[in-house]
């Protein structure tokens, strides 16, 4: 007892302190002077040329050091470390420069307005201080609603059926998902136009493109569905049948709520594939400057579309209005984004 | 210095082998009744009969050696001021009730600790006259030398039995000119050899529970470490295999240090010349008592000790 | 008499067993069946009506529809038929989707492996954010940044590849036009489909089972040793299958690459010059102004274009069924 009365302080003496870095540091030191250097004495020039050099010259000094202060063993992990990193890089970087573009590009015509005006009586090249984009707004909304709707039950229906019923077909059914999750959007919407225009004789409409997104959205609720339930420990299943439970009511009160906020995650992978998808709205919901409050019937607009539309008529005004619809669409897929991981880390608390 | 099996009681095991013996206390007696008549004290007498011939070791052959180890997982505190010595060519057995923090020790010994991110600790460990969590310490190096083996055996499903016998070598890079020789001899000192010995090309998965712990014990026999540490080695095995196991132990023992957790007093009267006692009353682990193992067994100092060892709680 | 009675009494009943909780079961069962069965329906109904309306194109030119290089109307003035072939645009597409794995699959995997294993603790979410953000950015946002933001560099770096390179026949140049070449789209492709990739190899990487890293480094392991001795083979199958994944993607993507690639039928392994093709890219382009004889066209190289990312995907099961050994 008496030696509780000593103050012992814990300790992490594994975490790196100052000094364990101080070799590091010197070695990012002398790779950023020793890249600033190089560029400015060899015909290597510019951020390209920045670039490269910091990039090798940062692996040798971190092989190098590794080599001389420990082993072989801890330079091959120096390498690869530094690797990782640079690999890491190069995934932040074009994102952050979208986000940036996006911006700035996009924000210059945005006023609460065009939420209140389409572009029925307003011409894309105009100044951007007319005209707006709620036909489109109309247009998503419906033809990502009918897509969710039609998909999350088809796909968490299938994914139960692999991991749960596990029928004769399951596993041709599993080989079938992963296969249609690599249809090419454009054929999605090749297929309801063949289908629904040529066959059934419907013209363009909004629930024509819901159609085909439905088509691009089943296989990732699927999948990503069939992932979360197969980390659903199979002992979890069992306890719930040797409690005398039916399967329909372990896979409701247990299977289910335990692979909840990853089955979320599965709808909002699907919408985040199809939300913005463009190729099968241009050949299945025609296109239209007016607002259209009936998705069943008369050609739609939608923000790819909108954007779409303003691209190829390429005037400086049209690609500013293209600018702002990218820019409306990636405000709504970030809000969509945000709200979503909040509510499935919200649940997670709950539990 | 290290210890001789009593010719005895190795005939005895092997005869309790092959009869498949399923119960370990009956086991004990048995062998206890080829010496003696059968006591209520049986554990002890295991303890007595197994170590007559281990004194204490000098203080020169010390290996391994915590001092003053506290350890804490956030902010509670799981282990107070634990110093133990271990020698080599001697095993030395953890007991003690769940959640004592047995294994939080040993896995301090060898820095395995800190992959717990909210873990940490204070005190020394000394391994060959230096603190292994020093600064400036190569981590690496230091699992070299201390092995370890796990509660569940783990062997690597990607690689072959030769694969992962050899898998340490490959893993700290370190070359090897007769590697087939080094094969034979690792899995032979962890008695799996006659085993495997035709089928070293199959996976290691498809090995039964009990031989797929033997091929871990192999695997850390590879880097020729000074100090192996078991957590728990046989607690997923049936009795059989832990019958082997304990017997790889004591041949083993004779070349290095061996540290074992366990929850099973038997097998710690069994196979240890020394036993640590662990115990957190509610509050931070306590090495309560530690010794020569017979003497923990017949001759507890502390009446907690002997309340546990006697099976009273715990 | 009363035997009588025992014996009319004896007829053995059956039991009646009660099927009430089975029933339940047995709904749940259909009903979760039939779901299951859509993808099977659709996958079919998918490839019947591009066929079915793509028949007679297909028919008409032959084997010349896979491997001609001439998408023509028919001009009567000059007796001259229709021809329809998607070989260069086919050979465009599977060029920028090899071009997309190269850049792509290392960086996405050394991504994954950063969030599992490298990063730290306070950089880790974020980067998981960065990484979901870029999979939810749709196809048009990466086809405008490319061509406006991306292409001005990426002709400097294409510039520069020829300067130094062009002995290597694929970075020659027979004239000086470096925009909108497969370089580029196979760039911005690259990009599209690394959050997909470092998601699905970070979800494997995560499921590595902690015993075996453990005892990697239980033996002395570096975190790159372990790495390449516990996660890369548990992992592989799953980093396979999410690059098969974002292959699929790549094909498939239709605006991204049609505003950063140059539609010309011709085929061409100069990855540097303005000239390539994208099946996806050349339907959207032809379908405005198409009359019924080319849409039947394009709809048949909708089914080649079905037919090849299905293979694709065939091909990429397989390997994960292959090397998942567990």
């Amino acid at each position: 007892m008496s030696q509780t009365q000593i103050a012992v302080k814990p300790t992490r003496p594994w975490k790196l302190t100052f000094r364990d870095l101080v070799p590091d540091l010197a070695g990012a030191l002398f790779t950023v002077f020793g890249s600033l250097a190089i560029v400015a004495i060899t015909p290597l020039k510019g951020k390209l040329g920045f670039t490269f050099t910091l990039i090798t010259l940062a692996i040798i000094t971190a092989t190098t050091v590794s080599w001389i202060r420990k082993d072989r063993k801890a330079a091959m992990n120096s390498t690869t470390t530094v690797l990782v990193y640079i690999a890491s890089a190069f995934v932040i970087i074009p994102l952050l420069s979208i986000l940036y573009e996006v911006v700035r590009l996009g924000v210059s015509g945005f006023s609460l307005r065009i939420f209140t005006e389409d572009m029925s009586v307003t011409a894309s090249d105009t100044d951007l201080n007319e005209g707006g984009l709620l036909h489109a707004v109309i247009g998503t909304a419906y033809i990502v609603f009918f897509a969710t709707i039609l998909s999350t039950p088809i796909g968490i229906l299938t994914a139960l059926y692999i991991v749960e019923v596990k029928g004769r077909l399951s596993g041709l059914v599993r080989f079938f998902v992963q296969a249609m999750s690599g249809v090419p959007s454009i054929v999605a919407g090749l297929f309801i136009f063949a289908f629904w225009m040529i066959q059934m004789g419907n013209a363009y409409s909004g629930i024509a493109g819901g159609f085909a997104l439905t088509v691009l959205m089943i296989p990732t609720v699927a999948r990503t569905s069939e992932e979360v339930l197969k980390l659903i420990p199979q002992d979890l299943r069992e306890a719930g049948l040797a409690l005398g439970a039916t399967q329909w009511r372990t896979v409701a009160t247990v299977v289910i709520p335990a692979a909840k906020s990853g089955l979320v995650t599965a709808i909002i992978l699907g919408i985040a594939r199809v939300v913005g998808e463009t190729a099968p709205l241009l050949i299945t919901i025609g296109g239209a400057d007016a607002i259209n409050l009936n998705p069943l019937e008369g050609n739609m607009s939608a923000f790819p579309m909108y954007v779409w539309k303003n691209l190829l008529i390429g005037s400086p005004n049209a690609i500013s209005r293209a600018w702002l619809g990218l820019f409306v669409l990636m405000v709504l897929v970030l809000i969509f984004f945000a709200a979503a991981r909040y509510f499935s880390s919200a649940r997670r608390r709950f539990k | 210095m290290s210890h001789q099996d009593n010719p005895n009681s190795t005939n005895d095991r092997e005869a309790n082998m092959d009869q498949k013996t399923q119960n370990q206390a009956r086991d004990t007696q048995r062998r206890d009744a080829t010496r003696r008549p059968v006591s209520s004290h049986s554990l002890a007498d295991v303890a007595n009969s197994r170590l007559s011939s281990v004194g204490v070791p000098s203080g020169s052959s010390t290996g391994l050696e915590a001092r003053g180890i506290h350890a804490w997982f956030g902010s509670k505190h799981v282990l107070e001021d634990i110093s133990l010595d271990f020698f080599t060519g001697t095993v030395t057995a953890l007991i003690g009730p769940s959640g004592c923090g047995k294994s939080t020790f040993i896995r301090i010994l060898n820095r395995m600790h800190e992959f717990i991110p909210t873990a940490a600790l204070a005190g020394q460990v000394i391994l060959d006259g230096k603190d292994v969590y020093d600064a400036g310490v190569d981590v690496t190096k230091i699992r070299l030398k201390v092995g370890m083996v796990f509660q569940k055996p783990n062997p690597f499903p990607s690689m072959t039995i030769r694969e992962n016998v050899l898998s340490g070598l490959k893993l700290a890079q370190i070359k090897i000119e007769n590697a087939d020789e080094l094969l034979e001899s690792c899995l032979r000192r962890a008695g799996l050899w006659d085993e495997v010995k035709d089928r070293l090309n199959e996976y290691g998965g498809a090995l039964s529970g009990g031989q797929q712990q033997r091929l871990c014990i192999a695997r850390s026999l590879a880097v020729n470490p000074q100090v192996l540490l078991m957590d728990e080695p046989c607690s997923a095995l049936d009795p059989g295999s832990t019958l082997r196991i304990e017997e790889t132990i004591r041949k083993l023992s004779a070349s290095m240090s061996i540290v074992i957790v366990t929850h099973n007093m038997q097998q710690a009267a069994r196979v240890s010349d020394f036993t640590g006692f662990f115990l957190a009353d509610g509050g931070p682990g306590r090495l309560i008592e530690s010794g020569a193992t017979n003497d923990i067994f017949t001759n507890p100092k502390q009446q907690r000790t002997e309340d546990y060892v006697s099976g009273r709680f715990g | 008499m009363s035997s009588d009675l025992l014996e009319q009494k004896s007829p053995p009943v059956p039991r009646v067993i009660t099927t009430k909780p089975r029933f339940t079961d047995k709904v749940f069962r259909a009903v979760v069946t039939s779901g299951g069965m859509v993808s099977l329906v659709l996958l079919g109904l998918i490839g019947f009506f591009l066929i079915y309306n793509g028949f007679e194109a297909i028919q008409n030119a032959g084997l010349s529809f896979l491997t001609g290089f001439d998408w023509a109307d028919a001009i009567p003035e000059i007796d001259q038929p229709a021809m329809y072939g998607v070989g260069a645009m086919l050979f465009g597409t599977i060029v920028t989707g090899i071009l997309a794995m190269l850049f792509g699959v290392p960086i996405a995997v050394g991504t994954a492996l950063f969030l599992s294993y490298y990063a730290p603790e306070w950089l880790k979410k974020p980067m998981v954010v960065v990484v979901d953000v870029m999979a939810a950015i749709p196809s048009i946002v990466y086809g405008l940044w490319g061509f406006f933001v991306l292409m001005p560099h990426a002709e400097y770096w294409a510039k520069l590849i020829h300067k130094y390179l062009s002995f290597i026949p694929i970075f020659d140049m027979p004239a000086p036009v470096f925009t909108r070449s497969p370089f580029i789209a196979g760039l911005v492709l690259a990009i599209m489909i690394m959050p997909i990739i470092t998601a699905i190899s970070r979800e494997v990487f995560a499921q590595t089972p902690p015993e075996r890293i453990q005892a990697a480094y239980a033996l002395g392991a570096t975190k790159w040793s372990m790495i390449k001795a516990v996660v890369f083979p548990y992992g592989r199958g799953g980093v396979v299958g999410g690059a098969m994944l974002g292959l699929g993607r790549a094909l498939g993507e239709t605006v991204a690459v049609y505003t950063v690639l140059n539609l010309v039928y011709d085929i061409r392994i100069e990855i540097l010059l303005s000239s390539g093709g994208n099946v996806a890219s050349m339907i959207v382009n032809k379908f405005g102004e198409a009359d019924f004889v080319e849409l039947q066209a394009l709809m048949a190289a909708g089914f080649v274009l079905f037919i090849v990312t299905l293979i694709v995907n065939f091909i990429a099961n397989f390997i994960i069924n292959k090397t998942a050994r567990e």
